[in-house]
């Protein structure tokens, strides 16, 4: 078998099992590449059922608008239900408090308003696009990754997955995180993007930009990062490897418009693809913390 | 589009498993330049004035903060010739549950020694348990050679003991191979070394971008269990039934005569489609949704299988189990058994013996099973299972055992032949 359709097999499988295991299961849905391939598989896994999962976009605020644009335009193609938490909300209702200084940045707030949204709707299973191949703590997690009622990742206690035997029993309170593309490289995915000809948001292509410099990262100008002194604004030529918040997803210069460009641009990379995220800089460990707390 | 070989590097703790994934990352430059920064400024941090390979994957606090594998971090690379997936391994025994579940989806095993201890007890389990995973290939990889000055008969010495254990245990000679390396200084992982003049052998690299990669059960009988019924609104899809599932071994073609288990009725494949595209075949490891001639009342978890070569169908199982929880196993209490998609209530009836890892001696009425041990049990269960012997059907013949208590997985199981 083909290796890409060996991939696609082994996520479907994954989803279909969510579907027979729980009861109230959801796609987290950011509207990066990888929740977009994720969406797609749902959609081949129940055909021609419809997808049995609503998509859940834990809203920061501080999206790429271009982002926002693609989310709903998709969401009415594929005909699944959409579920907006947002941060901005509880923010103003005093759950949690607004960062302050220079790297203040909405990605740990997300985690507040990600775990409410799953006690609110009752989630036993909340579907992402994680793949092991991002990030050092990622590529410890297992398919079916429990959390405990705080939501939290226990890496010490992770349950052994033997061959494909998922075993997805959870106590009430509980819920499981889970991750159908594992085994995907990020070339895997954008291979998988071109060969099933899916659409993606248009900030994954070269454009142009007003972008400004800090700590040898391009950022992109928004209203939600204050340049200081000595930082100026430049248009660049760039797209971004991975879409976050405008506030942690820094672009890379790159004159890659067509998808064939940007897998040529993969293959010859001299940074990693999270090597543009912000989120990932604050410490060697940044995002285990982040899912020790009950992150992505 | 290059061949999948997976790989898990295995081995007791400290002799060097993640180090060599990190060398084998490193060498065939696998790396982007900010890992490698990342990498030489967490090393410094440590003290270490060259990169130390294992923190590439020793990815989690507690795992740079105690130097040791606590769980299999996943890792992808290619060569111009192949495609890798190698599952990193812990080697400590508290987290051989973690070694069994890196190994499990592998089809070669690396493990590791180090030269100057030689064979230890979790050498010896982790070959025993990549021998009842009956994994094709199983590569020694005498670590440490620096250490011992490159001494050729210290490498003959653990070669010897490790042979003789194979032996014991049945292992083909034709599935194992032995090489001398240092992964921390890089001798015989991509290139051979000048320093062990006396190995004929192949390097690391090359021996992986060489030894086979096992094909799917495509020639064995026929196995599909049903993992979801998919109906639909759709009007054009008004009549729709699949019986949507992964084929676990042999192929299907339509017209082809099967028969439903429990029930035992007999019918006719009158369609094949993959998420909607028709097809006419199908086989082993493929995702498809069968339609059969006969309006039957399947569920998930029932088999169709082929008419003339049925399972076993029965509510015992003779078992050899991996226990891999801290809960010990508990004679003729209730369980779940998973058997691929398949979840029935089971009862371990009696422990027939524990298997010593490294003398392979079995105690016989030892009368429970402790975190790590391995023995053969009876079983019986709430419903039937439809199962082959794992030795002769991989995709049909190994379970899981969940605790209700904790939900936890206790146990992996590989049905034995029946007597």
């Amino acid at each position: 078998m083909n290796y890409l359709k060996e991939l696609e097999s082994e996520a479907i499988y994954v989803i279909r099992e969510v579907a027979a295991q729980f009861e109230n299961a959801a796609i987290l849905f950011s509207c990066g590449k990888d929740s977009i391939t994720i969406a797609h598989l749902a959609s081949k896994a129940f055909f021609p059922a419809a997808v049995p999962f609503p998509l859940v976009h834990i809203d920061t605020g501080h999206n790429f608008p271009e982002v926002l644009e693609f989310r709903d335009a998709f969401v009415k193609e594929i005909g699944v239900q959409l579920i907006v938490g947002s941060v901005q909300e509880a923010i103003d209702k005093g759950e949690i408090t607004e960062q302050a200084g220079r790297y203040a940045s909405r990605n740990m707030l997300q985690t507040h308003v990600l775990l409410k949204s799953i006690e609110q709707y009752g989630f036993d299973a909340c579907i992402g696009g994680a793949r092991r191949d991002e990030e050092k703590a990622r590529a410890k997690e297992r398919f079916f990754s429990v959390r405990n009622d705080f939501g939290q990742w226990d890496v010490k206690r992770q349950r052994p997955e033997l061959f494909d035997m998922l075993n997805g029993k959870i106590h009430k309170g509980e819920n499981v995180r889970v991750f159908p593309i594992s085994n995907w490289t990020e070339l895997d995915v954008w291979n998988y993007l071109k060969e099933e000809r899916l659409a993606i948001p248009s900030i994954y292509y070269a454009h142009s930009r007003p972008t400004f410099l800090r700590d040898a990262l391009i950022w992109p100008i928004s209203d939600f990062v204050p340049l200081v002194t000595g930082e100026t604004a430049d248009v660049r030529q760039v797209r971004f490897r991975t879409v976050g918040d405008m506030s942690c997803s820094a672009a890379i210069e790159s004159g890659a418009s067509t998808i064939d460009q940007i897998i040529y641009e993969i293959e010859n990379a001299q940074t990693s693809e999270r090597g543009a995220r912000i989120d990932d800089k604050w410490s060697e460990a940044a995002m285990e913390l982040r899912k020790v707390q009950g992150y992505f | 589009m290059k061949e999948v070989l997976r790989i898990a590097t295995t081995g007791n703790v400290d002799d060097g498993k993640s180090t060599l994934i990190g060398r084998l990352l490193y060498e065939t430059h696998s790396l982007p330049a900010d890992k490698v920064e990342d990498l030489v400024r967490a090393s410094k941090r440590r003290g270490f004035n060259s990169p130390d390979f294992s923190l590439l994957t020793d990815g989690l606090l507690a795992e740079r903060e105690q130097g040791i594998t606590i769980d299999v971090a996943h890792v992808y690379f290619q060569t111009t010739k192949r495609k890798f997936i190698v599952a990193d391994t812990p080697g400590h025994e508290q987290y051989t549950r973690n070694m069994v579940t890196g190994a499990s989806t592998s089809s070669v095993a690396l493990i590791l020694v180090d030269a100057r201890n030689g064979s230890l007890l979790q050498t010896y389990r982790h070959f025993l348990i990549s021998h009842i995973l009956e994994l094709s290939t199983v590569i020694v990889c005498i670590n440490k050679m620096d250490l011992v000055g490159y001494d050729e008969k210290r490498y003959l010495q653990v070669v010897d003991s490790l042979s003789s254990f194979a032996q014991r245990l049945g292992f083909p000679s034709s599935r194992l191979v032995f090489l001398p390396l240092s992964a921390s200084s890089g001798d015989n992982v991509t290139s051979l070394s000048r320093n062990t003049p006396w190995y004929k052998g192949k390097s690391l690299l090359e021996l992986l971008e060489t030894i086979e990669v096992p094909g799917a059960g495509d020639t064995l009988p026929f196995r599909f269990s049903v993992q979801l019924i998919l109906r639909s609104k759709l009007p054009e899809y008004h009549d729709y039934r699949g019986y949507a599932g992964k084929i676990a071994s042999g192929n299907i073609r339509v017209g082809d005569k099967v028969t439903i288990l429990p029930s035992h009725i007999t019918t006719t494949v009158s369609g094949i489609d993959v998420y909607g595209r028709e097809i006419e075949s199908a086989q082993a490891e493929e995702m498809v949704s069968i339609h059969l001639e006969k309006d039957l009342d399947l569920s998930r978890g029932d088999m169709i299988v082929n008419e003339s070569q049925l399972p076993t169908v029965s509510r015992t199982v003779e078992a050899r189990l991996c226990w891999l929880h801290e809960r010990p196993a508990k004679v003729r209490s209730r369980y779940l058994l998973q058997h691929g998609v398949r979840r029935v209530y089971a009862r371990i009836d009696t422990i027939r013996s524990v298997i010593h890892p490294e003398s392979l001696e079995a105690l016989q009425n030892a009368g429970t099973l402790s975190l790590n041990d391995i023995g053969d049990v009876s079983i019986t269960t709430g419903i039937e299972l439809f199962y082959d012997p794992y030795r002769r059907n991989k995709a049909n013949g190994a379970f899981i055992i969940i605790d209700e208590a904790t939900n936890d997985t206790v146990a992996v199981g590989f049905m034995s032949s029946t007597k």
